[in-house]
Parts: structure tokens; sequence; C-alpha cells
């Protein structure tokens, strides 16, 4: 195995074009190095991304938003109280990952790229409508969060694709976002259902618009379209909610384990949108 | 294999190190500098027994190369008492019986004090939380947390 760790992200890129065999990016390691250490995966090449400058970095669009450089841990990203107030969702979905120790390496980027169905930080970023800044052979574009997981551990991304930042939109007034997942324990376990619902709402109180992503109920995390165009134009009153967990039920097509039944999950999921639904919503007024 | 030269900064002391690419931070304290104080549990970032800071940041040293600790300062265990003076958490520890085999106690210890050093307030909540990702085998937690709640009203001198 190789270890490089490049100065940008087109360096990184060429590297990991450039290699024939197995490779995998390194930012906080905390899926790769488990990976290694299993020897579920053994890499002819490892990139480091953490050396890169402004990989570090969280900073302001032009727009108003949000560039989360690629190597930003979760711990930096509750540490920044503008960030926080801005996209509280996308924050506690992100510090829900792993213990104290994890979250001093874990990144928004490698938890997607890791492609787990379960993964905490992708339905925040799902509903937040996110954009990765991919740098690859052909130069750099973006693509949005939702279009990159493809199944299980794997992503839409192609040889020499890295991830350089998570974009988040400008927040209008008047909005909100919030996580929510169930596990059997309050901490360091892996999400059973999980949902993440961004919303803003007008000045009456009505939903001008939303976005919603479930986690563990189906090969991908889903962009529940449906769910979220049944409280658009509401005041999330108890006919909306109910149209709501209707369509979330139609959007799951979970797994049956030992850590939950189809029926479970389908059933919680709803209930999660739920409440996160009304959490944004409170957020989005205060 | 070639091997990659490490330049970093351990308890304060400069130190450099050799290393394969696939050697975690873990297996350089422990096998290359002898440094083993730090222990390995699970070796998957369950248990945080390899618990270590870098940059004052509590990780896992088995999550974490030795390549990555380049130009970074690491914090062990071995740093936490200064000479033959135990650091407050440390004599706590003793105090309260808030160990009983051991292995578990150095990734205690070195989270203990990551969340002292940041605040001298922790509610109960607080600890618990912080500590999730260290698991212990024998003394059920409570005086491990009793243990860390009181070394913090010690040293806010309440
Ligand atoms: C003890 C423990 C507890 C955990 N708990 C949780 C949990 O509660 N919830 C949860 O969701 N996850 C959890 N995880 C999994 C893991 O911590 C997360 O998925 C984390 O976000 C991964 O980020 P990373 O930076 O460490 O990724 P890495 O391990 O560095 O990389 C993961 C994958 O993404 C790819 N990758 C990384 N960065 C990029 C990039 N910039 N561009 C393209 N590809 C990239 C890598 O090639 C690799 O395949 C846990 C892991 C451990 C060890
Ligand atoms: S040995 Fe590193 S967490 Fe268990
Ligand atoms: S004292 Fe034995 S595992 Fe903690």
């Amino acid at each position: 195995m190789r270890y490089e760790a490049p100065s940008s992200f087109e360096e990184a890129s060429g590297l990991l074009a450039g290699e024939t065999g197995v490779t995998r990016i390194l930012a906080g390691g905390t899926d790769v190095l488990v990976q290694l250490r299993s020897g579920l995966v053994e890499p002819d090449l490892i990139v480091d991304i953490k050396r890169i400058p402004g990989a570090k970095d969280i900073t302001r669009t032009d727009d108003g938003g949000w560039r989360i450089g690629a190597a930003v841990s979760g711990a930096e990203m509750g540490e920044h109280a503008e960030l926080k107030a801005a996209w509280p969702g996308i924050v506690e979905a992100v510090e829900l990952i792993g213990s104290t120790q994890v979250q001093g390496r874990c990144t928004m980027a490698g938890n997607l790229c890791n492609g787990s169905p379960a993964a905490d930080s992708v339905p925040a970023m799902i509903a937040a409508d996110a954009i990765a800044e991919v740098v690859g052979p052909s130069g750099t574009r973006d693509v949005y969060v939702e279009e990159i997981p493809l199944g299980p551990g794997r992503t839409r991304l192609e040889k020499g694709d890295v991830i350089a930042a998570i974009r988040l939109p400008a927040r209008p007034e008047r909005a909100g976002d919030a996580y929510l997942r169930f596990i059997p324990r309050t901490e360091m376990d892996i999400a059973v259902v999980s949902a993440g619902v961004s919303l803003c709402l007008d000045a009456s109180g009505k939903v001008l618009d939303a976005r919603i992503g479930l986690g563990a109920v189906g090969p991908t995390v889903v962009n529940a379209a449906a769910a979220a165009d049944a409280i658009i134009g509401t005041t999330l009153d108890d006919a909306a909610i109910a149209a709501m967990i209707e369509a979330v039920a139609t959007a799951c097509s979970p797994i049956d384990d030992k850590r939950g039944t189809v029926k479970f999950r389908t059933k919680v999921a709803g209930v999660l949108a739920k409440r996160a639904a009304l959490k944004a919503a409170e957020r989005a007024k205060a | 294999m070639s091997q990659i030269h490490v330049t970093t900064k351990i308890n304060g002391d400069e130190t450099e190190f050799l290393c394969g690419p696939e050697e975690t931070l873990l297996d350089v304290l422990r096998d290359h500098l002898g440094m083993t104080g730090t222990k390995e549990g699970c070796g998957t970032g369950d248990c945080g027994a390899c618990s270590v800071t870098v940059d004052g940041r509590l990780v896992c040293s088995c999550l974490m190369l030795g390549a990555e600790a380049e130009g970074h300062e690491i914090g062990t265990i071995e740093g936490v008492a200064k000479g033959d003076e135990l650091h407050p958490v440390q004599k706590k520890f003793l105090d309260h019986a808030a160990l009983q085999c051991g292995i578990c106690t150095p990734g205690f210890l070195v989270a203990a004090k990551a969340l002292l050093d940041r605040t001298l307030e922790p509610t109960e909540e607080e600890v618990r939380y912080w500590l999730a990702g260290n698991l212990c085998r024998c003394t059920g937690y409570d005086k491990i947390v009793r243990a860390v709640m009181d070394t913090a009203a010690e040293l806010r001198g309440a």
C-alpha cells in the first residue's frame, strides 16, 4: 500500500485516476481504517486529503451559503456557532456520528462516500439540498448530494473523483431543519431508521418549501419528495402530517433484520419525519 | 515496503519515527516507540482504550495511520502525569476506585483530561456522553463518572 498526502485536490484526483489498483481517500479515516483492519479492503493507494489547503475550512459563499471543506470534522462543525445557528439539523446529524473520539476525525463527505444507507449526515444533507463540489480528471463540477449514493457501499462518483467541499445553500427567512434517528440506546449505534427535514415558512406560518430525507429505509438514503409535497402549502395541521406519514411509508423499502422489522422501520420513519418536521418548523419560527 | 518518515511532537517532545504505510498511530506508539500505556482493545474505534489527543483533540489512535501524525502534536497517557506527580484526575481515579483490571484506564484518563481541559463545569450527562466511546467491562462506569465529576469540582476550587 502506498500513502500519499497531496497538496491540492487536482493532485489528489490525478493520483487516484492514475492508480490501476484499489484506492481509498482518507478523510477522517473512521470507516477506512476499520476496513483496513478487517482486511475487507486492501487498498493499493491511500490518498490523505487533510493536508490540502482549505480542506479544513468552513467559509461563507458569495450567495450567503456555506462551504464546508471535505476534511472538516464533526467536532469542528459542532463548535462553529454560526453554522450551527444556520443549519442546526445538519450539525445535529453530524454530531450523532460515533463517539467524542470519532467526532474528532469523521467528515460529512466520508459519511456520504462510505455509502451506508444509515449514514447519519446524509438524510440531513439531502433535506438541505446540499451540493458536493467534485474535483475529477476533467475538472470541477457540482453534484447534488442526493445523486451520489448508488447502493450500500457504492456511489456514483467515478475514478479520480474527490469531493473538495460540501456546500449548503443560503437560508431564507423563517427556515429551519432537524434530524432525528432511532437507535436502541442513547449513543454509539447505527440508525435503525432516521429522518431529516428542512423547510421554510411564509409570514403566515404556511410551509413554502420543504425537503425530507430518510435513512436506513432502503438501499440508499431516500429523498421523500412526495412526503415533502404533502406538507408544502400547509400549516403542518393534522391532516397534512397524516398525508406526509402516508407518503413516507410509501417511500420506505427497508430490510427486515434483527435491528428492526420492515413494519417497525416503516412506522418509525413516519413518526420521526413528523417530529423532525415539527422541530424544523419550531426552529423556523424562532 | 517503503517506510514513511514522520516528524511529530509527542507529549511535548520532538519525535521522529519510521512507519509502514499500513501501520496505525497505535502500532507506532506501542511497537516502535515503546509507549505501551496506550492500549488496544478492539482496533476498530469502538472501545476507546487507544485514546490519544491530536492537537488537543481526542481521537482513537487505532483509527489513524502513523503517517497522519506528520506535523501534529500527539498527547498520550504517558504525558498526563508530570513526572512522579499524578494529574488530579489520576488521583481521583485511585480515590474513587474507578478501575479494576485497568485495561480501559489509560483511555478513560486521556479522554477525561481532554474534557477537563475544555470545561471544569461538565454536568454528569456531559461526562457520560463525552465518555460514551470508552468502554469498561469491570467498573460499571459509575465510579469513573464520579471520579471525573469530583476532579472537575476540585479543579474549579469548589
Ligand atoms: C466507533 C464508530 C462509530 C460510528 N458511528 C457512526 C454513526 O453513529 N453514524 C454514522 O453515520 N456513521 C458512524 N460511523 C462511521 C463513520 O464514522 C462515518 O461514516 C464517518 O462520517 C466517515 O467519515 P470519515 O471522514 O472518517 O471517512 P473515511 O473513513 O476517511 O472515508 C470513508 C469513505 O469515503 C471515501 N471518501 C472520504 N472522503 C472523500 C472525499 N472527499 N471524496 C470522495 N470520497 C471520499 C473514502 O474513500 C472511503 O470509501 C462510526 C464509525 C466508528 C468507527
Ligand atoms: S482500540 Fe481503538 S477504539 Fe478500541
Ligand atoms: S477496569 Fe477493566 S475494563 Fe475497565
